[in-house]
């Protein structure tokens, strides 16, 4: 068999962004003077995947670690259908995830950074809805809703508020029910802690690994906590400007990169001697 | 395969999760609804103690039928437009359902809703315009008839409607607005489409809203039965059988787009 079944199977995926051109100017140019540039703009394109391929398991976290605009976020729009890719093809068990898009989207789900729900319905009101949309019943998806978020530390009671008078932390916890009472096959976690207080992001870690341990999944996990990826994840890739540069599990990580002074380098010293930069510096 | 049962099913999530936000914004609804009666009241009023009590009901019965397809295309493409600055429409793009599922439900929502409006303004006319408003020679079977079946052809145009704020939330619902215009100016709603430039014409005949208005205003002022409008539906039905395919063509390809040059994301 051409693709043997593997949970996610990504091969030579690449993504590319046109935008147009900012061109600077030394002086201030008269408002007419700049007129003619309204018309032609320059287009530039911007490879924010560049022939990525990586294969995880069922039951593994799989992380991603990358410093701001280094394309985790596309990947991963790119595996969840959201992005179709200009290079190379997504499987996740077995199935082609443009050609096969609605049985892929069955089987996985995802959370991002920013926890998108409609602010003024209440928490129970908005995973009604998603749920509903997998085929999955009001009863249902309140009682799965309401146990996620007990685990979370988030209480029951308020899920019934509208979601803008909910703190951050707490929007996060419900965006990470809303993929979870789906049971996806397929967990795709895009900066599931960034943003959240030390409380809140132990609580989401610990149930991470809960989920781990319960479900066989396949776990996608993109992150730029040095500390977080060690404690998650089975393996990590280190994602550059749209490429990965490195891969493995943390020790075969650190191995590649030489001891300074006796003591074994940390994952950050490994990143850093990787990418010639500290994880906050942004892509230009 | 199209799980006819499942889909029903599921095109009920987005009828309940607009009622809900419905409800969330009730003050701004009534506010809406005045709107609705004070246009159609200012509609009325042009033709009170200028034309007979049939001519105010013929410019009522426009600002009725306007005021149902713009609420209904409104609607639609705010269901779209929200989605989009909320950032939810990852989500719905992302949920394991047929396209013509997601849109055929927000479209139901809108002709619920705007029947809702439509039938309470309605309601409510003939207190403000007295005799000159008489809804009992109405033909209610043959109205009810032609709602449904121009349904079908507003249902197409909600979905090509949808595609702008698909593709820019800021700026799309105006784009929406024009499509709005262009049905108005050409589909007779306060005026006979012969008084139209003779260029213009074809374009009447093309609108679904045209025939919806000949039928309604036939019902409503003739008592007209539903075999005597039967040509009239007929061509309502085909237009309906030909726009639904192609407004669902129309949002595909606009997601397409909107999936390859990475229209939908909003943050993160
Ligand atoms: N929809 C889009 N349209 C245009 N450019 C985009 C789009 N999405 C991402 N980009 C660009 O692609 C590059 C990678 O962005 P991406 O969001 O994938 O990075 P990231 O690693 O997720 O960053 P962060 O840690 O900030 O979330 C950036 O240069 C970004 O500006
Ligand atoms: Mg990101």
């Amino acid at each position: 068999m051409e693709h043997p079944i593997h949970g996610l199977t990504v091969r030579g995926v690449t993504k590319d962004f046109h935008r147009t051109k900012r061109t600077h100017q030394a002086e201030n140019p008269r408002f007419y003077q700049r007129l003619p540039q309204l018309f032609k703009r320059e287009k530039e394109t911007i490879r924010a995947v560049d022939n990525i391929s990586l294969e995880v398991g069922i039951g593994e976290i799989y992380g991603i670690l990358g410093a701001n605009g280094s394309g985790k976020s596309t990947l991963i729009r790119c595996i969840s259908t959201l992005l179709l890719p200009d290079a190379g093809d997504i499987h996740v068990f077995g199935d082609d995830v443009v050609k096969e898009s609605l049985k892929v989207r069955q089987v996985m789900n995802r959370v991002s950074v920013e926890a998108s729900f409609f602010k003024r319905l209440s928490s129970a009101e908005n995973l009604i809805y998603a749920a509903r949309l997998y085929g999955i019943s009001a009863e249902t998806a309140e009682k799965r809703a309401r146990a996620i978020l007990e685990r979370l530390g988030f209480k029951a009671k308020r899920m019934n508020e509208e979601m803008e008078n909910l703190s951050r932390g707490m929007q996060q916890k419900v965006a990470i029910a809303r993929a979870l009472l789906t049971s996806p096959m397929l967990l795709l976690l895009d900066e599931p802690t960034t943003g959240l207080d030390p409380k809140s992001k132990r609580d989401v870690q610990t149930f991470i690994e809960d989920i781990r341990s319960e479900r066989n999944a396949v776990i996608v996990l993109t992150t730029h906590d040095m500390a977080e990826a060690e404690r998650l994840c089975d393996r990590i890739a280190i994602i550059d400007k749209g490429r990965f540069i490195a891969e493995g599990t943390v020790k075969e990580l650190i191995a590649q990169v030489p001891s300074q002074n006796g003591a074994p380098a940390t994952l950050e010293e490994v990143f850093i001697a990787l990418t010639g930069k500290e994880i906050g510096d942004e892509e230009d | 395969m199209l799980n006819l049962v499942r889909e029903t099913v599921v095109s009920y999530a987005f009828i309940e999760r607009n009622f809900n936000l419905v409800k969330r914004y009730l003050s701004w609804e009534i506010l809406f609804f005045s709107y609705s009666i004070v246009n159609a009241l200012t509609i009325g009023l042009i033709m009170v103690g200028r034309g007979t009590s049939d001519d105010v009901l013929y410019l009522v019965i426009g600002a009725l039928v306007w005021g149902f397809l713009s609420v209904m295309m409104r609607e639609v493409s705010d269901a779209i437009t929200w989605e989009r600055w909320e950032g939810t429409i990852e989500y719905t793009f992302m949920a394991p359902i047929h396209r013509i599922t997601h849109l055929v439900g927000s479209c139901l929502f809108a002709i619920l809703y705007g029947l809702l409006r439509t039938g309470l303004v309605l309601a409510i006319m003939p207190h403000f315009f007295g005799e000159y408003i008489d809804l009992g020679r109405a033909n209610w079977l043959t109205m009810g008839i032609t709602v449904a079946v121009s349904s079908l052809s507003f249902i197409g145009i909600g979905l090509m409607a949808a595609i702008f704020p698909l593709l820019s939330p800021e700026k799309g619902q105006a784009a929406t607005g024009i499509i709005q215009s262009l049905l108005l100016l050409v589909s007779g709603i306060y005026y006979e489409i012969e008084v139209l430039p003779e260029w213009l014409q074809p374009l009447s005949w093309i609108s679904p809203a045209t025939y919806t208005l000949k039928s309604i205003r036939a019902a409503m002022l003739e008592n007209a039965s539903v075999a005597s409008q039967a040509g009239n539906l007929l061509l309502l039905l085909i237009i309906g059988i030909v726009l639904i395919p192609v407004g669902f063509w129309v949002f595909h390809v606009g997601e397409k787009y909107a999936k390859r040059v990475g229209r939908l994301k909003r943050s993160g």
